[in-house]
């Protein structure tokens, strides 16, 4: 019987092939589940999980929270705009007064990079890093990954591009890890200034011409553009942004080729990608989003089985 | 380690034609019937017992499904074993069906309520009835009961009992082994 070498989900980076092998095992299953008439699963009955967002998110949420429910988990939710985070607690004291009411499973969205793997030390319960700042990201490059497997059969031996603001995203950082741990080759693409300076020696190349990119890949993860998260200009304005790294239906037509499209979400509709784009057999946008809820559960099972 | 042959591949060919013929006897031309294999070893039994319903007695309407029950067992997070799900296909309907639960042995009954829920979660069947191969009576811990069974067999705690398929083991046999 395989498990996970890892007591919580800080980063892929903690994570071997054969960690990330047996979550898509187990998600596969998932995705069986929830396409029964009645979606639900026992396994998580006796487990209570607090999910707890110091950063605004819509569908990750909503997919964990879907995860928890459809494993008959008791869930509570938090969210930092509304709590005593305003009147001055410190993470560790809200986490332990929400731990006091026996939660065994943490998952949080915080806007300081590190600070999954800070509460890990410091709190007896499983940890599920649902984004720390600019650093990782796994459930979503693990069901991104596991899309890819979905729609060509393996993740190894493909090449797969990362467009667009590679610089404050979290969701490159751990697609990196998890395509490169699956055997895929890794590139990134974006307008210089939101390329992080030394990407390259996590092993990727870099490519400024998303033309070129798109003529390199078999699969193009197709990143939002993160205004909240920009304090300088790194690019003049929207439109040029398009004008540059904007993908088009004429644009994958002219390729000669059939490559996938993905996207993380929110998608910024004629920004980075085209409504045609979006809205086309290529794009596996919405797989994604469904793939999202039974690798979040395969999580969930895997992490909780690993008491 | 010992172990002793509970029944010989003879043995178990006779009881498989037996279960066999009392299945179609209960279910006649199984329009309105289902067998539904328990992951992983009764789906090898189940094959066994739909191979000589479709050949032997020609009951071309005999259909099979594999079900998987490990998250719906009630032992996850007791024990140090992580449990491992295996492929559910479930594809045939189970609403208004008479569904035939197969397992290879029935021991505390645990499994058995599993497959119970696991099966409610694909609608609600007629009737469910099941067929083990094995009945290790005195050893349950639910009030669950084979309708068809091929050998009661009485065993301590400690001593397993192993049934062998030509197709994974290289043999058709059911061993009683000393734990």
């Amino acid at each position: 019987m395989s498990k996970l070498s890892v007591k919580h989900l800080l980063g892929i980076k903690y994570l071997n092939e054969a960690d990330i092998r047996l979550i898509f095992e187990t998600a596969t299953q998932f995705k069986e589940v929830i396409n029964r008439p009645i979606k639900k699963v026992p396994s998580l009955r006796d487990i209570t999980i607090a999910n707890l967002f110091f950063e605004n998110s819509t569908r990750t949420k909503l997919s964990f929270e879907l995860a928890q429910k459809r494993l008959s988990a008791d869930v509570i939710n938090f969210a930092a705009s509304m709590s005593s985070l305003k009147k001055g607690e410190t993470l560790i004291d809200t986490v332990n007064n929400i731990l006091s009411m026996k939660v065994d499973m943490v998952v949080m969205r915080h806007a300081s990079a590190g600070a999954a793997s800070f509460l890990a030390q410091h709190v007896d319960a499983t940890i599920i890093n649902a984004g720390d700042g600019a650093h990782e990201h796994p459930t979503q490059a693990l069901l991104d990954t596991f899309s890819i497997q979905e729609r060509l059969g393996d993740v190894a031996g493909k090449k797969v591009v990362i467009i667009g603001d590679i610089l404050h995203s979290r969701v490159a950082l751990s697609n990196i890890f998890a395509l490169q741990k699956l055997g895929a080759e890794v590139k990134v693409c974006g307008p210089k200034t939101l390329i992080p300076k030394h990407i390259t020696s996590l092993g990727v190349t870099v490519e400024t011409d998303v033309k070129k990119a798109l003529l390199w890949c078999d699969v193009a993860n197709v990143l939002r553009v993160q205004f909240e998260r920009m304090s300088a200009s790194y690019f003049p304005s929207n439109r040029e942004y398009t004008a540059f790294y904007g993908i088009t239906k004429p644009m994958l037509d002219a390729l000669g080729k059939e490559i996938v499209i993905m996207h993380p979400g929110p998608i910024n509709r004629g920004v980075e990608l085209s409504s045609e784009v979006v809205d086309s057999n290529q794009s596996i946008i919405l797989d994604q989003v469904e793939n999202g809820v039974a690798v979040r559960m395969a999580v969930l099972y895997l992490l909780a089985a690993n008491k | 380690m010992s172990q002793k042959l509970l029944l010989s591949a003879e043995d178990l060919r006779i009881i498989l034609f037996r279960l066999a013929c009392q299945l179609k006897e209960t279910h006649g031309d199984f329009a309105q019937t289902l067998l539904v294999g328990i992951q992983p070893r009764g789906v090898r039994l189940a094959e066994r017992l739909l191979q000589i319903l479709h050949q032997e007695y020609k009951v071309a309407n005999a259909q099979l499904s594999k079900l998987d029950i490990t998250f719906f067992r009630d032992d996850f997070r007791r024990g140090d074993k992580v449990l491992n799900a295996n492929i559910n296909s479930m594809e045939v309907g189970v609403e208004g069906k008479r569904i035939v639960l197969i397992d290879d042995v029935l021991y505390t009954g645990r499994s058995i309520r599993a497959a119970l829920t696991a099966i409610d979660s694909y609608g609600r069947p007629e009737e469910i009835q099941l067929l083990t191969l094995i009945d290790r009576r005195f050893s349950r811990h639910l009030p669950i009961q084979p309708d068809f069974c091929g050998r009661q067999v009485d065993a301590i705690q400690n001593e397993r009992v192993v049934v062998c398929w030509e197709e994974e083991d290289n043999e058709d046999a059911v061993y009683l082994v000393n734990k």
